[in-house]
């Protein structure tokens, strides 16, 4: 554990989710998901749970971002809330 | 549907990249029971090369190599690996999924046998995954209407 790597990982990724959730653009939202859920993936490695991190990069950086991405293509690119 | 890319650029990476990433995947599910990995992540990491073969050469070509039936059979046939591992151990008097009961029937000790059963349940769950996660894509990105959309 090095704690000045854990804060620098735990300020991206809370500012990742932040925006995440405020950009109105619904593929922007995705992308900063996917850069969220590899900063989790790089916090799993951190803290020493390897087998976590792997499930986080392939199936929340990987393969959920693709669908994401598919399921915006079916609706409007802005949200309108 | 997804067309085929113009560009011979994405076209020749994902064929670099496509065998790469199946390596990958398989070698992530084979090494599950001792390494990080295991059936689930190895199953994702195939299905991610399939849904990036399907970006690069539209879903016509994916599925004349990996068939909506293909896909059916598939996903069954893992959840029937797993759950035949399971009642068979529950066959031969030991609790489910408690591989040591298969060394009756596999040529090792107790030892090897829940080292092999472990395997065999990882082989299950990534045939599984893969195929689940090629046919939700396929369903989102076609709006459930196989071959239109997009």
């Amino acid at each position: 554990m090095i704690w000045q790597l854990d804060i620098i990982l735990l300020l991206l990724v809370v500012i990742c989710a932040a925006a995440a959730i405020t950009v109105k653009n619904l593929f922007s939202a995705t992308v900063l998901f996917g850069a969220f859920s590899f900063l989790m993936c790089m916090l799993w490695t951190e803290m020493g749970a390897v087998d976590v991190a792997f499930t986080e990069a392939a199936v929340g950086a990987g393969v959920s971002t693709a669908f994401f991405i598919a399921a915006i293509f079916q609706t409007s690119r802005r949200s309108r809330d | 549907m997804i067309q085929r890319t113009a560009n011979i650029i994405p076209r020749t990476i994902a064929r670099i990249l496509i065998p790469a990433i199946q390596v990958f995947g398989l070698y992530v599910i084979a090494h599950g029971h001792g390494s990080p990995g295991g059936g689930f992540q190895g199953g994702c990491i195939l299905a991610a090369s399939f849904i990036l073969m399907t970006i690069a050469y539209g879903l016509e070509d994916t599925k004349r190599r990996f068939t909506e039936n293909m896909n059916n059979i598939l996903s069954s046939l893992g959840v029937f690996i797993y759950a035949l591992t399971g009642w068979m151990c529950l066959l031969l008097g030991a609790n489910f999924l408690d591989y040591s009961a298969l060394s009756a029937i596999l040529p090792a000790d107790p030892v090897k046998a829940r080292y092999l059963g472990m395997f065999i349940i990882e082989v299950g769950v990534g045939i599984t995954v893969m195929a689940v996660m090629v046919s939700l894509f396929i369903d989102l990105v076609t709006g459930g209407k196989h071959g239109e959309g997009l």
